[in-house]
């Protein structure tokens, strides 16, 4: 090869290499956080595709446990890399308290299609200076219908009853909201929970009702394994988040029943953390993913229900199942009979002393 | 002759001060060549002590640093110097100096705010259910114009009129703090600031501790039982089938370790692959099956099998060194087979055990993944609770510390270990 020929290949690979970088460098995109499983892909098609398809932001969307550890190291070593995090509420106000989450101006959202303003739409106490809300979750129990020839557990405390309904259980792994439950099935009215869980004999008496079924209980972390162990016949009955559970009866059709007495419902939150690379595209996506069609879309895909209030009449099939949704969410008047909303003031203040003394017991 | 006389003593100078001088460029050349050696190393010491070694210990610093209630409350640990828990509740000096420090915060904007928010958390973990009494506290305090504060501050709750919170504060008030050690141990201060038991219901650490060490020593000696036969067959056996062997070993060890601890969740589950099997022979009934999974017993199988390569290629590589002549040898001069593999084979193989041990046993200690998977609720060990208390609860100084009395403790078994059967008598083959 000559000279010139080889200064001429040199100079074109070069460029289209910038070229390249240049092109990359420009496509801009958001790293959206969530929960996993199920519950992730009901936001990759309700939000994620459509506002890529709107505006041309790309979103890599990322896993996570739960918790703020990740978002507190970003933070305090000052390189934030995700943009946007789905949060419960206890996280919500302990990271907002901490400094460790951006304000969120909610005169981005826009208003329901009637008109009335977004401050109004949202379910009541749910917009928080750092975080918006999407869906309202809840635990519950579930069982395997194949499990159980004759009598069917009908409430919370069929769930401890193991000489009624023998076998093993799941619960997740920690003190919420197992404790609200072993005081519900124990016979504590709902608006009482809380007061009692206050007090030392009333946490006696939450970690004596766990005592009767230590020995017949299995310990789940993540979101999907209470499906699974009930699947794999593992356990008979699990507590679970609710949409998980209706994921699997309506997509893979298994055999499972929502006992809705005594749900421990709550929020699911966007924020974002102090110093996120794309504060900008993570309010727009915020702004998109929160209006009243968005939020009734994702109803469609899995059972947690919509934080705005003119979502719910628009709430239609499962989008692929084909079956009505809405009986199905944590808020139909059937289901929310026994329903007690999840105190995160009270998380918030004895969550730490609690998972210590939850560990201990689940130690000895 | 007086040639070599003179030849004679000119050789015999050039030797004695010939001698001295070697010795001397000797030194220096070896002191130069180490230097370049030394040199050569050099980056890759700086990388290690800049990526590796320098945050490990920022990470372990944590454990004693608490700088929070310090920079958050600048007047109040002045004015709780003099003040003990014996005496009742501090003077109002204390008082009029904390709403000073929450309404001065509650001023300074964001970074004042988030101050606040800090301060509350780490309170908290001191002395349960006092976050909300200080966040609330610190809203009202910008409100209160003037004294006298005490009676003020009990009205808005009434934690203020009991002396735990002052203690707690005034503990937490030096910049560096032993409760993270004490807490790792179950000890806690108490009001009067003596070292005392933790409430028995929230003890749990001294038991972690015993059965990680518990878990970890039946994990070496099952890989030991289990890994010595394996390597000797490894050993013995001629090149070409003894090779084919070896993958068999290797294979596994070079599959993810998720995949391998998932797949024990389908052979010991319920109605996984070795019960189903027990069931159709009729050992099983179908209900009241064993549990085999989720507990220790899942941990410890799951455990052994993913560290047993650890074990079996040390000690097949020391086998390999050994010559087949001494057992011959042992054999010629009367021993039984029995007493020769005793007496000749086996201690010449205890370096490879010593290495196996060591590695597996260090490996087991700091495991995580297979506990948290299988483990259940009896097969937690001490690395699932530093991973907790930095992911949930975000106690951060509070897992430093059990690192670091995790990282004491292996080295101290190492030291030990150096003491008993000795480090150069360890070899990897």
């Amino acid at each position: 090869m000559n000279r010139t020929f080889k200064l001429a290949t040199v100079a074109l690979t070069s460029a289209f290499a910038l070229g390249l970088v240049a092109a990359q460098a420009q496509a801009e995109s958001i790293t959206v956080v969530s929960w996993g499983g199920a519950y992730t892909k009901s936001q990759i098609k309700a939000y994620h595709e459509p506002f890529t398809a709107k505006t041309g932001i790309a979103i890599q969307s990322e896993d996570y446990g739960g918790g703020l550890a990740e978002v507190k190291a970003q933070v305090e070593a000052g390189n934030v890399i995700w943009d946007l995090v789905d949060v419960e509420v206890s996280d919500l106000i302990r990271g907002c308290d901490e400094g460790l989450l951006e304000t969120i101006d909610h005169s981005i959202l826009p208003p329901a299609p009637d008109g009335t303003p977004a401050a109004q739409d949202f379910l009541d106490g749910s917009l928080y200076e750092c975080g918006v809300p999407t869906i309202v979750w809840s635990t519950i129990y579930a069982y395997d219908k194949t499990k159980f020839p004759g009598a069917k557990p009908t409430t919370m405390a069929d769930f401890f009853d193991i000489k009624k309904f023998p076998g093993k259980r799941a619960m997740r792994k920690g003190p919420k909201p197992n404790l609200e439950f072993a005081l519900i099935a124990d016979g504590v009215p709902t608006d009482q929970v809380y007061e009692i869980l206050g007090t030392d004999a009333g946490v006696d008496r939450a970690f004596a009702k766990l005592d009767s079924v230590k020995s017949s209980m299995l310990w789940w972390e993540a979101g999907a394994q209470p499906p699974q162990m009930l699947a794999d016949g593992e356990v008979i009955m699990t507590t679970a988040y609710n949409g998980r559970i209706f994921n699997a009866i309506a997509t893979e059709n298994k055999p499972f029943e929502i006992v809705w007495d005594g749900q421990v419902w709550d929020l699911d939150l966007w924020v974002i953390p102090k110093g996120a690379p794309n504060k900008e595209g993570a309010l727009k996506f915020i702004a998109f993913s929160t209006d009243t069609q968005r939020l009734a879309d994702q109803a469609s895909w899995i059972s947690y229900g919509p934080a705005r209030k003119s979502s719910v009449a628009m709430i239609g099939k499962h989008a692929e199942a084909g079956i009505e949704m809405a009986p199905h969410m944590p808020t139909a008047p059937e289901n929310f009979k026994n329903a007690l909303l999840n105190d995160f003031e009270f998380w918030a203040d004895h969550q730490d002393e609690l998972n210590e003394r939850f560990n201990a017991w689940l130690a000895k | 002759m007086a040639q070599t006389a003179a030849i004679d003593t000119a050789a015999a100078g050039i030797r004695v001060a010939d001698a001295v001088n070697l010795k001397a460029r000797l030194r220096r050349a070896t002191a130069r060549s180490r230097r370049n050696a030394f040199l050569l190393t050099a980056p890759l010491l700086l990388v290690l002590s800049v990526t590796f070694i320098v945050p490990i210990l920022d990470m372990l610093f944590r454990s004693v640093d608490d700088p929070v209630v310090g920079r958050a409350l600048t007047r109040t640990p002045a004015a709780l110097a003099d003040w003990n828990a014996a005496d009742g509740l501090p003077p109002e000096a204390a008082y009029a100096a904390l709403v000073a420090d929450l309404a001065g915060l509650r001023k300074g904007g964001g970074d004042g705010k988030a101050l606040i928010g800090k301060f509350a958390t780490r309170l908290n973990f001191e002395q349960p259910g006092v976050r909300s009494v200080i966040t609330k506290t610190a809203r009202k305090a910008p409100k209160l114009k003037q004294g006298p504060y005490k009676d003020a501050l009990i009205k808005i709750h009434k934690k203020w009129g009991q002396p735990e919170i002052w203690a707690a504060i005034q503990r937490l008030s030096t910049p560096y703090t032993s409760v993270h050690f004490l807490a790792s141990l179950d000890l806690h201060y108490d009001v009067d600031g003596e070292i005392v038991a933790q409430p028995e219901v929230r003890q749990v650490y001294i038991t972690i501790w015993m059965r990680t060490l518990y878990v970890s020593g039946l994990v070496t000696l099952l890989c030991v039982l289990l890994g010595y036969p394996v390597s000797y067959l490894l050993a013995t056996l001629p090149q070409r089938t003894s090779n084919l062997l070896i993958i068999m070993v290797l294979l596994p060890f070079w599959t993810s370790l998720l995949v391998r601890t998932t797949s024990w969740i389908v052979v010991l589950g319920q109605n996984g692959v070795l019960l189903e099997i027990l069931a159709w022979i009729g050992l099983v009934g179908d209900q009241g099956r064993p549990q085999l999974i989720y507990n220790m017993t899942g941990t410890i199988v799951a455990m052994t099998h993913i560290l047993l390569p650890f074990m079996i290629l040390p000690i097949y590589s020391v086998m390999r060194g050994i010559s087949p002549t001494y057992m011959r040898a042992a054999r010629s001069l009367g021993a039984t087979p029995a007493l020769a593999f005793y007496k000749v084979y086996m201690p010449l193989t205890v370096p490879g055990i010593g290495a196996g041990s060591i590695l597996v046993f260090i490996l087991a200690m700091g495991y995580y993944i297979t506990p948290a998977l299988v483990g259940g609720q009896d097969g937690t060990l001490i690395s699932n609770f530093i991973a907790f208390h930095m992911q949930k609860s975000l106690n951060w100084g509070f897992a430093a510390a059990l690192g670091a009395i995790m990282l004491a403790g292996v080295l101290g078994l190492y030291w030990l270990y150096d003491r008993v059967i000795g480090i150069n008598n360890m070899k990897l083959g």
